[in-house]
């Protein structure tokens, strides 16, 4: 008898174990289904070919002194987490650490004139890493975005060769630490990716053009080439711009001003 | 003309086993590089994102490069007719393949993610020069294959010449796809010319015939057998052509570059002011791999002398191996000019500036270990098959 009265109550706290952890479960795997959905449906429609995306730079307001925009680069994308090999001199640590973005400061040779500017992958409408690239790793998205597929990266370092920018950078050391933003993997290649995770989250700016405005320079300017009415379209036609090495005709799209 | 009969090289046991020892011990090492290699990240490496081929490659592709070069004395035999080259074919397969595997197996063990092997061969991008490479290697190995096979079985005769044709035009698209990689890289002044596939043929025609003279004489030597002095001449005479070709394309392909403005620098730095290679290329392709050779080879006094073609052989290859590294190497530390008219005054990433590079001890490990590579498949090679005959004696006179 006792037995049978202790049974209902054991499988009632059965039941509320149960159900605590269901609840608990829902509790918290609720939000992260909501959130994929939501992410989703911002996300499914993918890259559209009615903009390009490209950047503008102003190298006259380009400062000689601000690394702003190659910091906050390294912030966004997890550059900044790379441990330094032990043993690794200085000189072999610039030749082989990423730069997605570099400063560089020229003179001219008529004039002498000095001129400062941040280099990046150029996003070429016609990229020659893409051409290069053996298994398409290595691709253009229809906003004109040009990428790197690291799951179907062989390492094989084509894309460096090929590229006329310097702008592609191989992983030479063990990755510990990432972002989920810009994931990286010993081995592979990788470039500036106009900060494609901001953009197709909905943002209207990459992390260098923020950092840049806000130390007052707003030397980088970011937007749809394809729209008329964007400000770097507009901006465009203000004033003369040019592709650095327009010969190879690989349609950039970052534009420099006053170089 | 006496029957020719072929048969499995087989040696005293101390000299090929002991040879095949040493082959395997540096095979071994050279496995030990690339997990090193691979293990740590390229960083261990001399290699960065400024010179971002290095040593291994140059032995990678000095090797494709000679193998398809190694195949011609089949092809002379089967297309062309030349009955003193025919009975050398079989050779020329095995070392073909050989050659070509050793080149691989280096490529593939520095590639950043070599476990995606599956990746390269299951994912194409068609417009990619090295994605028909993979399909244009795997090919040589195939009609190389059945190629020797129609030469070795009797009963696959009716595919010999059908198949030595394949292999000969096979072998022209191999090497001009092997070209090809640096033709096409428009940004790379030192690259950027259509003359280099033609120029990757004539180089595999001399570096191949090189690497054959020396592999069959060491392969008679191992095994006692007689190598007619005639037959030898022949080789000899031929690879003097080669040389002199490979010479001359240079001179083509450095007054082309010299005539145009915007290639200046690139040819001041090669020719005239660029350190390491400068000298690579005046003393290693120029006089090593090419005058002395060529004076060794035709000059009277050498011209019956056997280690004289020997050592002239070698030459060639390590003249092939310096004008390899001299393309790749530095052609990639010149400089990429960005800035037209412009100075670079400072960059992070060296912009302007001569790459620095060192190679390290595990990069040319692994390269060697390709070499160790190919000659133990032509030994273990030469060991199973009929590919070499019992007597390469000189055929009586009026008959070749």
């Amino acid at each position: 008898m006792s037995g049978n009265r202790e049974q209902p109550k054991e499988i009632k706290r059965r039941e509320f174990i149960g159900m605590t952890v269901l609840a608990a479960g829902a509790a918290s795997v609720a939000p992260g289904i909501l959130l994929t959905v939501a992410h989703a449906t911002a996300e499914a429609e993918g890259a559209s070919s009615e903009v390009r995306w490209g950047l503008l730079i102003d190298s006259n307001k380009c400062a000689e002194s601000c690394n702003a925009c190659v910091d906050a680069c390294n912030r966004e994308n997890g550059i900044d987490l790379l441990q330094r090999p032990q043993g690794q001199g200085d000189e072999m640590w610039d030749a082989q650490r990423p730069q997605w973005i570099r400063k560089v400061k020229l003179k001219d040779n008529q004039t002498g004139e000095v001129t400062n500017l941040p280099m990046m992958c150029q996003h070429c409408e016609f990229p020659p890493c893409v051409d290069v690239c053996p298994t398409a790793a290595s691709f253009k998205r229809a906003d004109g975005i040009v990428l790197v597929d690291r799951h179907t990266c062989i390492g094989c370092r084509y894309c460096m060769m090929a590229c006329p920018y310097k702008a592609r950078s191989f992983i030479h050391q063990n990755v510990e630490q990432q972002t989920l933003r810009s994931p990286r993997g010993k081995g592979c290649v990788e470039s500036c990716n106009l900060c494609v995770h901001r953009i197709d989250a909905g943002a209207t700016t990459t992390a260098c053009q923020d950092a840049c405005d806000k130390d007052g320079h707003q030397a980088i300017l970011f937007g749809d080439l394809r729209d008329p009415e964007s400000a770097l379209s507009k901006a465009l036609r203000e004033k003369s711009s040019r592709q650095i090495r327009a010969d190879l005709e690989l349609n950039t799209g970052v534009r420099y001003t006053s170089l | 003309m006496k029957k020719l009969h072929y048969s499995e090289l087989w040696c005293s046991s101390p000299r090929y086993w002991g040879g095949l020892a040493a082959l395997t011990f540096i095979i071994l090492l050279g496995m030990a590089a690339a997990y090193y290699m691979e293990h740590s990240g390229h960083w261990v490496t001399g290699m960065s994102n400024q010179v971002v081929w290095g040593l291994p490659h140059v032995f990678a592709i000095f090797l494709i490069v000679a193998a398809s070069g190694a195949l011609n004395v089949a092809s002379i035999g089967s297309v062309f007719g030349g009955p003193l080259y025919k009975p050398l074919g079989r050779f020329s397969g095995l070392l073909a393949i050989g050659l070509l595997a050793g080149g691989l197996v280096v490529l593939l063990l520095d590639l950043g993610r070599p476990e995606r092997l599956i990746v390269a061969i299951t994912h194409y991008n068609f417009k990619s020069i090295f994605a028909w490479n993979i399909i244009l290697y795997t090919g040589f190995f195939t009609i190389v294959g059945i190629y020797l096979w129609a030469m070795i079985d009797r009963k696959a005769q009716k595919f010999y010449q059908v198949t030595g044709f394949a292999a000969f035009f096979w072998r022209l698209a191999l090497t001009t796809g092997t070209g090809s990689i640096f033709g096409f890289l428009v940004a790379r002044e030192a690259y950027d010319a259509a003359i280099m596939a033609p120029m990757f043929i004539i180089m595999s025609f001399s570096y191949g015939l090189a690497f054959f003279i020396i592999t069959l004489m060491s392969a008679y030597w191992w095994a006692s057998r007689e190598l007619g002095s005639h037959r030898l001449e022949k080789l000899k005479n031929l690879l003097g052509v080669f040389v002199g070709a490979v010479l001359y394309f240079s001179l083509v392909y450095h007054l082309t570059n010299l005539y145009i403005t915007q290639h200046h620098g690139i040819e001041r730095f090669i020719l005239l002011d660029g350190g390491v290679y400068t000298v690579m290329f005046w003393l290693g392709q120029i006089t090593i791999g090419g005058i002395i050779p060529l004076f060794m080879l035709y000059s009277p006094a050498f011209s019956d002398n056997r280690f004289a073609i020997a050592i002239a052989s070698v030459m060639v290859l390590i003249g092939g191996f310096v004008q390899i590294y001299v393309i790749v190497i530095g052609g990639q530390a010149f400089p990429m000019n960005l800035f037209p008219g412009k100075e670079v005054v400072s960059s992070s990433f060296f912009d302007g500036v001569v790459a620095a590079y060192t190679p390290s001890l595990a990069e040319g490990v692994l390269g060697l270990a390709g070499i160790a590579i190919a000659m133990t498949l032509v030994a273990v090679g030469a060991r199973m098959l009929k590919v070499l005959p019992e007597s390469l004696e000189d055929p009586e006179q009026g008959t070749a």
